[in-house]
C-alpha cells in the first residue's frame, strides 16, 4: 500500500515511450510555470546588479536609437516625422526582442547545463525561463511606444487590440524557438554562431527601419520572409489598423510549421540532452 | 517503501566534440573496451555496462571505484537524468541528489533565497516552503551569512548549504557524491547524525566515495565498480576485508 503512494521512476530502455515523456514533459513545465518566472525574474536581477537604472538601460538606447534613425532615415526616405516615428519605434522594439530572443534561445540549455545534470526538471521550463526573461526584458520598453504614439497624435483604434492575439502567437514561437535552438545549439555548438549571422542578415532584408512600401509593387513577396510576418503581428495592429489577412495567415502558418518541428525534435532527442549540455 | 532496481542497465556516452578522426583512431585502438563507435560512427563511451542490483529500504550503499569507473555516472542515472540505452531502471521515492554542490544554488542570491528557490524547484507550496526555510536554516548553521548571498560563502559554507538544502525535505533515497567530506569536523558531526536518523526511517543512501573511513563508518553495501562493471558487491567486510 505504502508503494503506491512513494513518487516511482520507471524506465525501460527498451519501451522508451518517447511521446509520452515527451508530453510529459511539456505540461509538467508548463504547469509548473511559477518556477520558471521566479527563475527569470532572477535572472534579470543579477544580469543589471549594481546597476542603478537596470533593464531600463535598453528602454534608454532604444529610445535614442528611435530619435536618431527617426530624424536620419524620415530625411532619407522623405517621409514625414509623424508616419515614420510610429512604424520606427515599434518595428524596433519588436525587433530587437525577437533578435534577443532568438540569441538567448541559443545558449537557454547549456547555461543551465549544471541543474540539467543534477536535477530532473521539465526541459520546457528551461525554456520557459528564457522566454520568460526576454519578456520582463522587452516590457521595460513598451512604455516607449506609447509615449511616441501620443508625441505624434497616432492612435490605433480597436484594431489594435488584434495585437493580443499577434503577442500571444509570438509567445507561442518563443517556446517552440527556445526548445529548438537551445537544444539544437547543445549538440551542434556552431550552430550559435549561423544563428547570429541570420539574424544580421535578416534585420537589413526585413522591413525594420525601412517601410514596406519603398518596395512599390515588390512588396507582395515580403510575407515570403517570415521575420517580417512576425514583426506584422504587433507592428500591423499598432501601426497599420491591423494588418492584412495573408500576412496574418503566413504567420500562422510558419508559426505551425516551428512549433510542428520543434516538437518532432523535442520528442525525439529530449532524453540526450543531458548528454549533450 | 524505497527501492531501488535495475536490470542490465547501460549508458552510453557520445563524445561529439572529439572530431579529429586521428585523434579518434588512436583512443579506440588504446582503449578498445570502453570507446567504440556505433552504427552512425559517433565515438560512444561506455560509461555503464549491463549493471544489475537491487537496493532495498535501510541499505546504506557505497560505490567505490577508481576515477572513471562510473560512479557518478551511475548516481545520475539513478536521479533520472541519464536515461539509459539498455535495461530497465525502477526507483521507488522521492529523491534528493547531491551530485554537484553549486547545482541549483544561485550564487547572487542569498542562502534564505536560494532555500526558497529550491523549493520552488522541487515545486513546493508556500507552507512548505516555510517549513524548509526552517529546517534548512536551523541545520546549515550559517548564522548571519544566511543573508549574504551565496558568492561569499566558503567551499564549506557551500557544502553545509548543499547539505541542508538536499536532505531537509527527508528524501526517500539520497544520492551522494563524495564532495560534501569538505565540511569541518562539526558539521560532518551533524550530517552523520541525520544521515542515520533518514536511514533508520527505512530510506536508502547512495554515497560514491574513495574514503575508506567513511565507507566503514557509514555504510552496510559496498558496490565495487571498474570501467564501468561492477566488480565486486556484498557487505563492507566482504568487500573491504575486517576493520583494521
Amino acid at each position: 500500500m505504502q508503494h503506491a503512494a512513494l513518487p516511482t521512476y520507471r524506465i525501460d530502455a527498451s519501451q522508451p515511450d518517447r511521446h509520452g515523456r515527451a508530453m510529459a514533459d511539456l505540461t509538467g513545465g508548463l504547469t509548473g510555470w511559477r518556477l520558471a518566472w521566479a527563475l527569470a525574474q532572477l535572472d534579470l536581477r543579477n544580469r543589471y546588479r549594481g546597476s542603478v537604472i537596470g533593464p531600463f538601460w535598453v528602454t534608454l538606447s532604444t529610445a535614442a536609437m528611435v530619435g536618431g534613425l527617426g530624424l536620419l532615415y524620415s530625411q532619407l526616405f522623405r517621409m514625414d516625422l509623424a508616419t515614420y516615428l510610429p512604424h520606427l519605434v515599434t518595428s524596433l522594439i519588436v525587433w530587437n526582442a525577437l533578435a534577443a530572443m532568438v540569441a538567448d534561445a541559443t545558449t537557454c540549455m547549456t547555461s543551465v547545463e549544471g541543474v540539467i545534470r543534477q536535477l530532473r526538471l521539465p526541459l520546457t521550463t528551461h525554456a520557459l525561463r528564457c522566454v520568460f526573461r526576454n519578456a520582463l526584458n522587452v516590457a521595460h520598453s513598451v512604455p516607449l511606444i506609447l509615449i511616441v504614439f501620443a508625441l505624434v497624435g497616432h492612435w490605433p483604434g480597436a484594431a489594435g487590440l488584434l495585437a493580443l492575439p499577434g503577442l500571444a502567437i509570438l509567445g507561442v514561437n518563443a517556446v517552440a524557438t527556445a526548445l529548438f535552438l537551445g537544444m539544437l545549439c547543445a549538440r551542434f555548438r556552431d550552430i550559435g554562431q549561423i544563428v547570429a549571422n541570420v539574424m544580421q542578415m535578416a534585420f537589413f532584408l526585413t522591413p525594420v527601419i525601412w517601410k514596406p512600401e519603398l518596395l512599390g509593387e515588390k512588396a507582395k513577396w515580403l510575407p515570403l520572409n517570415p521575420f517580417y510576418t512576425m514583426l506584422e503581428l504587433v507592428r500591423g495592429p499598432l501601426v497599420e489598423g491591423g494588418g492584412s489577412l495573408l500576412v496574418w495567415l503566413a504567420a500562422l502558418g510558419y508559426s505551425a510549421a516551428l512549433a510542428a518541428v520543434a516538437l518532432a525534435f523535442f520528442i525525439r532527442f529530449r532524453n540526450r540532452v543531458a548528454f549533450w549540455v | 517503501m524505497a527501492s531501488i532496481t535495475a536490470r542490465g542497465l547501460r549508458i552510453e556516452f557520445p563524445l561529439y566534440h572529439l572530431a579529429a578522426r586521428s585523434l579518434k583512431k588512436r583512443l579506440l585502438a588504446k582503449a578498445a573496451i570502453r570507446l567504440k563507435t556505433d552504427e552512425s560512427n559517433r565515438v560512444v563511451v561506455s560509461a555503464l555496462q549491463d549493471l544489475s542490483f537491487d537496493i532495498r529500504r535501510g541499505e546504506r550503499v557505497a560505490l567505490v571505484g577508481t576515477n572513471g569507473a562510473g560512479k557518478t555516472t551511475l548516481l545520475r542515472t539513478l536521479a533520472g537524468i541519464f536515461e539509459p540505452v539498455a535495461g530497465t531502471l525502477e526507483v521507488v521515492g522521492e529523491v534528493g541528489s547531491l551530485i554537484d554542490p553549486g547545482a541549483g544554488i544561485d550564487s547572487d542570491s542569498t542562502g534564505r533565497e536560494n532555500i526558497r528557490l529550491r523549493g520552488l524547484y522541487r515545486g513546493m507550496d508556500e507552507a512548505q516552503i516555510a517549513t524548509l526555510e526552517e529546517d534548512a536554516a536551523a541545520f546549515s548553521g550559517l548564522g548571519e551569512f544566511l543573508d549574504m548571498p551565496t558568492r561569499g560563502y566558503s567551499a564549506g559554507m557551500q557544502v553545509r548549504l548543499s547539505f541542508a538544502l538536499a536532505t531537509a525535505m527527508a528524501p526517500h533515497i539520497l544520492l551522494m557524491d563524495e564532495w560534501f567530506l569538505a565540511g569541518d569536523a562539526d558539521f560532518m558531526a551533524k550530517a552523520e547524525a541525520r544521515l542515520a536518523r533518514l536511514v533508520t526511517g527505512a530510506d536508502i543512501l547512495v554515497i560514491a566515495t574513495h574514503d575508506m573511513a567513511v565507507v566503514r563508518r557509514w555504510c552496510t553495501r559496498v558496490i565495487k565498480m571498474e570501467q564501468g562493471r561492477i566488480v565486486a558487491d556484498g557487505s563492507v567486510e566482504d568487500i573491504l576485508g575486517p576493520a583494521p
